[in-house]
């Protein structure tokens, strides 16, 4: 199994491409003091595999719908709402944050949410992917699933049983340490429409968009073959390790003379 | 919209809407009520059963289809054209409202045109017309609204006809497939319980 090189973990932070271009307005007769107001916009990345790679799991006439027109309107939609705004140079995740509004989102919210999760998605699958992870993922995943195939059943369960349009999970989640015996776990999670969860590991888009015409309503085969086949590994196990950051997927020992009184 | 849409949305989407509510209900006190009753005891005052989302899709797939005929669309007439321009302007005016909301319902859900009562104070008539959306499996039953006309905008809807051209779709919808005889229909049924009018006191 190759290991995952720089690029490759690189790609597996989905940095939105921003793309700076400075708009000179020079003052007449006084080229030093030229104001150049500098405005960002979001740009579709482009896919990190070819259109066709995916055939005949994910078909590149999907791929021309999915990708070159719903991702990239989401996209065109966000630059066009945050546009003269304050909110124009901020990064995806932060318009993420911001635009969730503690519950009460806003309207740019379903775009930017929408945006950051299809770039995440392209970067969850690959050519040749699928079978199962290696190392400290699988380790992770047998512990907190118990088994490879339990949470591939549990995964297929959420994806499939997401009502309406949504996404499927594999998280990062921290634990009660009382409760359980580690600081944090993998966990599955389903979301909504533009929603996404904290610490997000894997993810698999429902909306119909995604697989209506490779599958039409066998949403289930769809889930199927993209954990056979396309699921990205390396990426998991890239994010997996960013996560460690944030969450300890694992006990915190003490050692005992500092719970003695001196 | 194709046979080959029809053969998916009715023959495999709708059908699994019916035979899993088949199965939720089964052997349980719900077997035995009538599907308008069963969607709104399932939506429990906004705390959906698990049954919910069969029990709407499978109404409200019912709905859509009587909604639709061949050599459809165009304008309405009589009654229905009368209230459209009364309580929306113009039937201009209610279409565009009506490709508004259906074009802006994100995700999965339905656009409807409604007969509502309306406020007691501040209108001079006692029900009207209106427009709302929904999302996934919600119907304006469960609002205690009339529906009198709607639109599938669930992806598997369209994709296959339109793909990603949502707004395509409801225009195409608007302009060559609304039964118009079904909605007269309904209204005709809404006045049962809806007074579209004013109520006239004669003086005392």
């Amino acid at each position: 199994m190759a290991t995952a090189t720089c690029s490759s973990i690189l790609r597996a932070t989905p940095w939105p491409s921003q793309i700076l271009s400075s708009s000179p307005s020079l003052r007449k007769g006084n080229t030093r003091s030229s104001y150049r107001p500098i405005m960002m916009e979001f740009h579709l990345r482009p896919l990190p595999f070819e259109m066709d790679a995916l055939e005949p799991y994910m078909s590149k006439q999907t791929l021309e719908f999915h990708w070159g027109k719903h991702h990239r309107t989401y996209v065109d939609n966000l630059n066009k709402q945050i546009k003269g705004t304050e909110l124009e140079g901020m990064q995806l995740d932060e318009l993420l944050k911001h635009g969730y509004n503690n519950g009460n989102p806003t309207a740019y919210f379903n775009n930017a949410g929408q945006a950051w999760n299809h770039d995440f998605f392209w970067e969850s699958i690959k050519p040749g992917g699928g079978k199962k992870p290696t190392g400290e993922v699988l380790h992770l995943i047998e512990r907190d699933f118990g088994s490879f195939e339990a949470f591939v059943d549990e995964f297929k369960q959420a994806a499939a049983t997401q009502f309406g349009s949504g996404w499927a999970w594999l998280v990062g989640m921290p634990t009660d340490p009382l409760v359980e015996n580690k600081f944090g776990k993998l966990a599955i999670e389903k979301t909504p429409n533009a929603l996404n969860p904290l610490i997000p590991l894997l993810t698999i888009d429902v909306w119909e968009h995604a697989y209506y015409l490779d599958y039409q309503n066998r949403r289930p085969d769809y889930i199927s073959t993209v954990i056979n086949e396309l699921i990205s590994w390396e990426v998991v196990t890239a994010r997996l390790e960013r996560a460690k950051a944030t969450i300890n997927f694992y006990d915190v020992v003490v050692p005992d003379d500092q719970y003695k009184y001196k | 919209m194709s046979k080959q849409t029809l053969e998916f949305h009715w023959g495999k989407h709708h059908r699994a809407y019916v035979d899993n509510l088949n199965k939720q209900i089964k052997g349980t006190e719900l077997e035995g009520l009538q599907l308008g009753d069963l969607v709104k005891h399932a939506y429990n005052n906004g705390n959906p059963t698990a049954y919910f989302n069969n029990a709407g899709q499978a109404w409200n797939h019912d709905f859509f289809w009587e909604s639709l005929k061949p050599g459809g669309g165009k304008k309405p007439t009589g009654e229905v054209l009368h209230l459209i321009e009364r309580d929306f302007g113009s039937f201009e005016a209610f279409a565009d409202e009506f490709k508004q909301a259906a074009a802006t319902q994100f995700g999965s859900g339905w656009a409807w045109l409604v007969g509502i009562p309306a406020g007691s104070h501040g209108e001079d008539k006692f029900g009207k017309l209106a427009i709302e959306k929904t999302k996934d499996a919600v119907n304006p039953l469960v609002l205690g609204h009339y529906p009198l006309l709607t639109i599938d905008v669930w992806e598997h809807a369209y994709y296959l006809d339109y793909q990603n051209r949502r707004p395509d779709y409801i225009s195409t919808f608007i302009d060559e497939l609304i039964s118009w005889e079904a909605v007269t229909a309904r209204l005709e049924q809404a006045k049962a319980t809806i007074n579209f009018y004013d109520v006239k006191m004669s003086s005392i």
